[in-house]
């Protein structure tokens, strides 16, 4: 059998049915076997695209992404999304073509060290010697990316062995010595947390993207909900914890609710579970939570105490641990009178400073609207997913995410233009659901080339741009903190939205109207196939409230 | 989960921090890896992006051909020491690592000193060098090479003594190490 033929075998043994990619020199053989090979191919039209697609495939339905790459500038062009993946722990594979063997350091056509210039971004790349390795390392590849904390893996295929012929022989078993995730959680340390829970007087529980990947949001809230326990939520792990919910406090962090930042800022104790204390949620180091201890749950033992040293670590997945710290928690039976005057505390921060806006005298659309507008269109139901910029941090205020794996965004490495592919990759996972981009107009333009892909593959995505005609938080920063001298973030006029949309055969709509936006929005989702909605909104909007970079929580302006 | 917790009352002002600490002393980390290609450029490139210096390393093949140790020596008083061993440890080719303590261990480094010699100073490197352990490995009209193993402390004491009659140049090979005793290290 070919060893391109034996990729299929191996991806199809893995179960996966989607792969997203584009065909060049290097990888010719592959797109040979991919012809009748019995796995879907979704022909993108930026290996970029092609990338984040593979992202928001994994992010939506928690199987791993598979994008594909020619050599050269078709790798390279997967770099973003691979840097993406990891700042992430998004489950994917990358499989590239290289050049032939006996080019490789000569600098032949479409030639590029992809596993060197992705080093430092992978969880783990393997890069083909032998032709006979092949199926090992693309079943080493699915492990590695989908077990511990997940991750992207890349695989570069020489074209002249993807071409020779091997023995193929199914693998059912890899051989990592140097790795094996912890997963269970010391059985001590799961018991000194619940002893320091039933003996904080103001817990909070903060949680990130981790429990999401963990599938652990049922855990998560039967956590919350033995005892009455405050939880936040990082803007990766939206939907960990079903809000609207009574010990809901709102995401945290640079455009957290005020009810959130200050009860980290107060709190006595706080639970980090599957969140890595990034400086969006941290802020000023030194001045972070200055009063509590910290009990933190990761899968990756390399986070613990990397940013704030913990008091109590737990590595291992918190699908195993949670169950356990919450029976151990209630074994407890702890007083729950003792955080009643942590929730009038609470209780107090959220009713003065509930997330809150101006509405328009006119019928001009606020940005916040917008999004509510759609939460009410959708059914607050919907898969959605986001650029990067003003419009993402709206969603994620505004938009309250009941399940998780229904909120698809770029959080750490903050990649614009991640919205669209990511959604089409949302989409081609999950068919059955509503799929929505919540664009920004400077994101969009970024991958705006995957219409053609939506439209000729049948992915019926609905993008809504919150077009402000600026590139909206470089604009907030420049107003804020460079004494408003907007520099190169106005967008102009261009492109007609809807006229862009129709060229590329997708339906255009513009909306402008505050009035009749949720009914609007429906009409447009409810159309067929891929919908580009232009939602015209207040330019100079500023998204509130806000911790000025590098500053602590009760520095919250706005 | 072993027995039901005690209700006893944990005060929460006594919890201490959990690892994160500079320890303010040299490591000599010892870390067995699979020998594949690219391992040393993914442990040096994991260094240089985390912002940890590499003081030195030496690399070489074990017992086992499928196994390459990696001895290297990190400045514990700059980077806490065990974030970076668990980020080694992330390596997925990276199979054990080992923090070595200096008073079980052994530890070997061998330098090669080509240092300036006429007649008259030629007979004094050489009493340096035997009080040293060391061997004369190649001798020319105006110079001397000498080759020293030991600890880095030995080596650096060498280099002091020799450094007045004209080091020419100085190559190191990088602390090796074993554990002391039958256990592996």
């Amino acid at each position: 059998m070919r060893a391109v033929d034996a990729i299929i075998e191996c991806l199809k043994a893995e179960g996966v049915e989607h792969v997203f990619g584009i065909p060049g020199g290097a990888n010719l053989p592959t797109y040979d076997a991919l012809y009748d090979g019995g796995v879907r191919h979704i022909q993108c039209r930026h290996e970029q695209g092609a990338g984040h697609a593979a992202e928001g495939y994994a992010k939506a339905s928690g199987r791993v992404g598979v994008a594909l790459a020619t050599s050269g500038p078709g790798a390279t062009n997967l770099v973003t999304p691979i840097a993406d993946a990891m700042m992430d722990s998004v489950p994917t594979v990358f499989i590239t073509g290289q050049v032939r063997t006996d080019l490789i350091g000569t600098d032949g056509f479409q030639e590029a060290d992809v596993s060197g210039i992705t080093l430092p971004i992978v969880k783990h790349s393997m890069m083909i010697q032998d032709p006979r390795e092949i199926p090992e390392a693309i079943h080493t590849a699915f492990h590695i990316a989908s077990t511990g904390r997940p991750g992207p893996v890349l695989v570069d295929v020489p074209q002249d062995l993807s071409r020779a012929d091997i023995d193929y022989e199914p693998v059912d078993r890899v051989n990592l010595p140097g790795y094996q995730p912890t997963t269970e959680g010391n059985a001590k340390q799961i018991r000194l947390a619940a002893k320091a829970l039933a003996n904080a007087r103001r817990p909070v529980i903060y949680a990130g993207g981790g429990v999401i990947s963990a599938e652990a949001a049922k855990e998560l809230t039967e956590l919350g909900e033995s005892d009455r326990f405050p939880v936040t939520c990082t803007v990766m792990g939206l939907g960990a914890f079903p809000a609207p919910h009574d010990h809901w406090l709102g995401m945290l962090g640079m455009h957290g609710t005020r009810a959130a930042n200050y009860a980290m800022d107060e709190a006595d104790l706080i639970c980090c579970i599957g969140a890595r204390f990034d400086d969006r949620i941290t802020g000023k180091l030194s001045e972070f939570a200055p009063r509590a201890k910290f009990i933190h749950i990761d899968v990756d033992p390399a986070e613990i105490s990397k940013n704030v040293p913990a008091h109590i670590p737990i590595v291992g997945d918190a699908k195993k641990i949670l169950p356990k710290l919450t029976r151990e928690y209630r074994a407890l039976e702890s007083d729950s009178a003792r955080l009643d005057g942590w929730w009038e505390r609470i209780r107090n921060w959220r009713d003065k400073h509930p997330l809150r806006y101006e509405d328009s005298v006119d019928s001009e659309i606020k940005p916040q609207w917008m999004i509510q507008a759609l939460y009410q269109a959708t059914g607050g139901d919907a898969i959605v997913t986001s650029d990067v910029g003003q419009h993402q941090m709206w969603t994620a205020q505004h938009y309250d995410f009941a399940k998780p794996r229904r909120w698809i965004n770029s959080g750490g490495l903050g990649t614009m233009g991640f919205g669209l592919p990511s959604a089409m990759g949302a989409k081609v996972a999950m068919p059955d659901e509503q799929v929505v981009c919540v664009a920004g107009d400077g994101s969009l333009i970024m991958n705006v080339q995957e219409l053609a892909t939506c439209v000729t593959e049948e992915i019926p995505v609905k993008v809504m741009i919150m077009n402000n005609g600026y590139l909206g938080m470089v604009r907030q920063w420049q107003e804020l903190f460079w004494d408003r001298r907007y520099s190169s973030v106005d967008m102009g006029s261009s492109p007609d939205w809807v006229k862009l949309a129709e060229a590329f055969g997708a339906k255009g709509v513009q909306l402008t109207q505050k009035e009749s936006l949720v009914d609007d929005m429906k009409e447009a989702l409810a159309e067929d196939g891929p919908v580009v909605v232009d939602v015209r909104v207040t330019p100079e909007e500023n998204c509130y409230p806000m911790i000025p970079a590098g500053q602590a929580a009760r520095d919250m302006v706005g | 989960m072993g027995e039901p917790a005690t209700k006893e009352v944990l005060n929460l002002e006594d919890l201490q921090v959990a690892g994160g600490v500079s320890t303010g002393r040299k490591h000599v980390l010892s870390i067995l890896s699979e020998n594949k290609p690219g391992v040393l450029a993914r442990i040096a490139g994991l260094f240089a992006r985390r912002g940890f210096n590499i003081e030195s390393l030496a690399v070489g093949p074990t017992d086992d051909p499928s196994i390459s140790r990696f001895t290297l020596t990190v400045d514990g008083a700059a980077h806490p020491i065990d974030q970076v061993t668990k980020q080694l440890h992330k390596l997925i080719n990276v199979i054990k690592i080992r923090d070595l303590e200096p008073e079980a261990t052994v530890a070997r480094e061998l330098a090669l000193f080509k240092i300036s010699a006429d007649d008259n100073a030629r007979a004094q490197i050489m009493q340096f060098t035997d009080i040293f352990r060391g061997k004369v490995v190649d001798v020319s009209k105006r110079s001397v090479t000498v080759e020293v193993t030991g600890s880095d402390d030995k080596i650096e004491a060498f280099e002091q003594m020799v450094r007045p009659f004209g080091l020419i140049e100085m190559v190191r090979t990088g602390e090796i190490a074993v554990s002391r005793g039958r256990g592996t290290t």
